[in-house]
């Protein structure tokens, strides 16, 4: 029994590809969007839909009749408010509480509307982070200062890479290379007594933290596809932040 | 030393929060499931000795500490479990595993790349001991495989049009 295209299945399906190209944009595990555009279809009465979700793609179909719809995602970063806020919009839906209409158009407005925290407040927290992880991980409690400094170059030196050049990982193999040269030359003016603990300071608020966690997770959920591409990433980005650091340092030693 | 290590490592992961950009209404938290696993971390090493240990019950509290606080606060897990993560990660030995290799000393660097695998194998095999007891403990919701989500609400609809 053929059934003809509804305006509804459209939406059905625009909505699920959105939800779940924002979730894995913004740094949310496989599973969770698996789970998610499975759960938007239920609420809506799409007992026929399927959905096969990669890192940089997402194919679903509302029913057997009709024909699949891609949606391709390209770039990658963390922003873990729009995934929770996908989160609350689904749980909303299930609950009746908004149209499946209004939680397309609610979702359109997520990227214009959700904002990142602004870059000085970043800036200053990579500075903290750098000083009081390198004092806990090398209790050296006189260095606190250098290494405030060395983390906020490297974390200004990510942001303005990352923003105006659009290769992958130069970002982090340039902003280790800074965080370095900075650690080398607060030592030679005599500002601080170790470059290894600048350096271990320095390098933390670039650590790949997401990617780390999710290639975990999704690997334990059995997704071997995304899992292991997830891996390669946080390892890329270890690989470029290690260079980094070692070509400085067979330069300036 | 202690609280004041306790109280950097708060910050610390309240920071990278805010690099990871949460919610505003999760970075308490965030700070107090960082803290907790480096305690269990902290008090492993210093008690019993050995790394490995070490990051496996500071990840398993993590893994615990953050579903409780999901399920608190109604946000996804990643959310605690990323930024709680971060005084645990190997960022000491991994940089000095490239270090000794810019410097020629492949030995040292064999002896910290070995390190560093087995921090990283441990700190997943706390993450997964944690999910069998939040599925086993807490129920958990487990994410469901495709095909069991619209089995019976189909045989419905079946059931339905034959009639």
């Amino acid at each position: 029994m053929p059934k003809p295209r509804t305006k509804k299945d459209v939406l059905v399906v625009e909505t699920c590809l959105l939800a779940g190209k924002i979730m894995i944009e913004n740094g949310s595990e496989m599973s969770r969007v698996t789970d998610t555009i499975y759960r938007i279809a239920e609420n809506a009465q799409a007992y026929q839909a399927r959905a096969y979700v990669t890192l940089t793609g997402i194919m679903m179909s509302p029913s057997s009749k009709i024909g699949a719809q891609i949606a391709v995602i390209e770039k990658r970063t963390f922003n873990l408010e729009k995934v929770s806020l996908v989160n609350d919009y689904s749980r909303q839906f299930a609950e009746h509480k908004i149209t499946l209409q209004e939680f397309h158009s609610r979702l359109a407005l997520i990227e214009k509307n959700v904002k990142d925290f602004p870059f000085w407040l970043q800036t200053l927290s990579a500075a903290i982070i750098s000083g009081t992880l390198e004092v806990v991980f090398r209790n050296n409690l006189p260095d606190l200062w250098a290494a405030c400094v060395v983390g906020m170059l490297g974390w200004i030196a990510y942001y303005m890479i990352s923003k105006y050049i659009a290769v992958q990982f130069i970002s982090e193999f340039l902003a280790a290379f800074v965080v370095a040269v900075a650690s080398v030359i607060a030592i030679k003016l005599h500002l601080a007594n170790s470059t290894d603990d600048l350096i271990i300071g320095g390098i933390m608020p670039l650590v790949p933290g997401v990617p780390i966690t999710n290639a975990v997770r999704d690997a334990l959920s059995g997704n071997l596809v995304s899992g292991p591409a997830r891996g390669l990433e946080a390892f890329m980005i270890a690989c470029a932040l290690g260079f980094g650091v070692a070509l400085a340092l067979t330069i300036f030693k | 030393m202690f609280i004041l290590n306790i109280f950097f490592v708060y910050i610390a992961t309240v920071c990278f929060g805010i690099l990871v950009n949460v919610p505003h209404r999760a970075l308490n938290l965030d700070g107090i499931v960082g803290v907790l696993g480096w305690l269990v971390y902290y008090l492993y090493v210093n008690h019993f000795g050995g790394y490995i240990g070490g990051n496996f019950f500071g990840t398993f509290t993590i893994g615990i500490a953050g579903v409780l606080a999901s399920r608190y606060k109604k946000l996804p897990v990643i959310i605690f479990n990323i930024p709680g993560l971060v005084p645990l990660v190997p960022g000491g030995q991994a940089y000095q595993v490239m270090r000794d290799m810019a410097l020629n000393e492949y030995g040292l660097a064999k002896y910290n790349l070995l390190q560093v695998a087995f921090i990283a194998g441990s700190i997943s095999a706390g993450f997964l001991v944690a999910e069998v007891v939040n599925q086993l403990l807490f129920k958990a919701r487990h994410y469901r495989s495709p095909r069991h989500y619209h089995r019976d609400k189909l045989e419905k609809i079946e059931k339905k049009r034959h009639r």
